[in-house]
């Protein structure tokens, strides 16, 4: 789809595109002396790749710029997180398959290294993320749901615009915090469901 | 580089070093081309992974990880003997069946090590910080890993097991029983890729489904890019040059990911790491040209 308009096709919906503007936002809340956000992902990841293009326009409108470091097997990802000691501020973990999968591998770089991990996948707090702002996948299924219902009762799919989600989850672990250097702010700690590393 | 990274590259090298040992048993000691170990370096992450979560001493978890690794090359060897399937399907069918069995083993795509103890938890060597004890521990297994590959290669059996990959039919004349030759020596390599898939896990924290995706490219670069730079004759030397190889592929690999020089981007990371295998392999040859002004060794 070129854009969010209605398309007056038989195409609407909504989409679970990663709010990286608030991924930022997010990044900020946790580092605030962060410049360099480093991003670990697959090459070979289609959603992935646009995630970090996306990711270099966001950055450099809030004045940072963004470190690259590929993995293109689970078995780098170790690898390319250590890239990132001394060349970022932060790593930002988009929701690639290579690196959810091989995630304690990155937490244990952000805990020698002293680099934080700020994640797109809520999942991933409880593996040893600092903090994520994510989708509630139910709230979209309920706002996907109440789409259908507009068509069911006859409006035509083309009509309606395609929609993001406006909930989103936002979750810290002051533990893992602690470990990779930093302390979260009180206001942080008060607005976000907070876990522990299991 | 960082000291980080640097240590990651040797941390991760030493263990792709057991994994170059266990190639270069198959394709070059034994002569078979054996895929297998694209399945049992996850099979080993697997078994070791998941005894140690089921509250298995770790040192324990490895072991039996060992013995799975052997299975699984013993049965690729068994195919091709007694099945009389060719080399390189019978690793294959092995390699994807592994897959299943992995998925069977850790009864999900992956699972992760983070409070639970391993053998580098163990060997704290006396408050160490982790990133100097974990390769340390590292070394000191791939140093006794190479002894006793060493050692058995110097005995009568290790003896046979070449003498079965250098020239089958000699051997047999000899009374050697090649088939079972055969299949030790492929269960001995998938023993040391298993124990370093075993590893892998527990120093980064997980086991993962698709993490054996390439081990063999890893370990054929490794034994090549060690015999091209170390050629000798001892088998002592060989089986050295073989961890070498893979401490220098990882090495290339971290070099890698610090180009961010002339326009190289994050993709082009695998076509830089070639670049540098390639380089590295034309060094010996310089040497020769420029025999009068390099008298070494080779």
């Amino acid at each position: 789809m070129k854009s969010w308009e209605p398309t007056g096709t038989n195409v609407t919906g909504v989409s679970d595109l990663s709010p990286l503007e608030k991924h930022i936002a997010l990044i900020k809340q946790v580092v605030p002396a962060a410049k360099r956000i480093g991003v670990i992902y697959s090459p070979g990841e289609a959603n992935s790749v646009a995630i970090v293009d996306s990711l270099k326009k966001a950055a450099s409108a809030a004045g940072m710029t963004v470190v690259e470091a590929a993995a293109a097997r689970t078995v780098d990802v170790p690898t390319a997180a250590q890239s990132l000691v001394g060349k970022a501020d932060v790593i930002y973990t988009p929701t690639d398959n290579n690196v959810v999968s091989a995630f304690e591998g990155i937490v244990k770089v952000a805990q020698q290294g002293k680099l934080p991990v700020v994640a797109a996948d809520t999942a991933t707090v409880e593996r040893g993320a600092v903090a994520a702002l994510g989708l509630n996948y139910t709230d979209i299924g309920r706002q996907t749901g109440k789409v259908v219902v507009r068509i069911l009762k006859g409006e035509k799919p083309g009509a309606i615009a395609s929609q993001t989600s406006a909930n989103f989850e936002l979750v810290v672990n002051p533990g893992a915090a602690k470990l990779q250097g930093v302390t979260l702010s009180d206001e942080l700690l008060k607005t976000a469901k907070v876990v522990s590393t299991k | 580089m960082s000291l980080i990274a640097s240590l990651g590259a040797i941390e991760i090298g030493l263990i792709f070093g057991l994994v170059a040992l266990g190639v270069f048993l198959s394709f070059r000691i034994i002569n078979f081309p054996d895929l297998t170990v694209d399945g049992s370096f996850p099979l080993g992450a697997a078994v070791a992974a998941t005894l140690i979560v089921a509250g298995w001493n770790p040192v324990a978890a490895t072991a039996v990880a060992c013995v799975a690794g052997a299975a699984s090359g013993w049965v690729t060897a068994w195919l091709n003997v007694k099945l009389k399937i060719m080399q390189l399907l019978a690793s294959i069918l092995v390699m994807i069946a592994l897959y299943s069995i992995n998925l069977r083993v850790m009864g999900k795509p992956n699972v992760a090590l983070i409070t639970e103890p391993t053998v580098f938890s163990m060997a704290s060597f006396g408050g160490m910080p982790e990133q100097w004890a974990k390769p340390l521990l590292l070394l000191l297994i791939v140093i006794v890993a190479k002894i006793v590959v060493d050692m058995f290669f110097a005995s009568e059996a290790g003896l046979a097991m070449r003498a079965t990959g250098g020239n089958a039919r000699m051997a047999r004349a000899q009374g050697i029983s090649t088939d079972f030759h055969t299949m030790a020596g492929l269960a001995l390599s998938n023993a040391l890729v298993a124990l370093a898939g075993a590893l892998f896990a527990q120093s980064q924290g997980t086991a993962d489904i698709s993490m054996g995706v390439g081990t063999i490219v890893i370990g054929l670069a490794a034994v090549i890019i060690g015999e091209t730079l170390i050629p000798a004759r001892s088998m002592v030397i060989t089986t050295l040059a073989c961890i070498v190889g893979a401490l220098l592929y990882r090495f290339f690999i971290a070099m890698a990911l610090n180009t961010d020089f002339m326009g190289l981007q994050a993709q082009d990371l695998n076509l830089v790491t070639a670049v540098l295998v390639a380089f590295a392999l034309l060094v010996p040859a310089y040497k020769r040209r420029l025999g009068g002004l390099f008298k070494g060794k080779n």
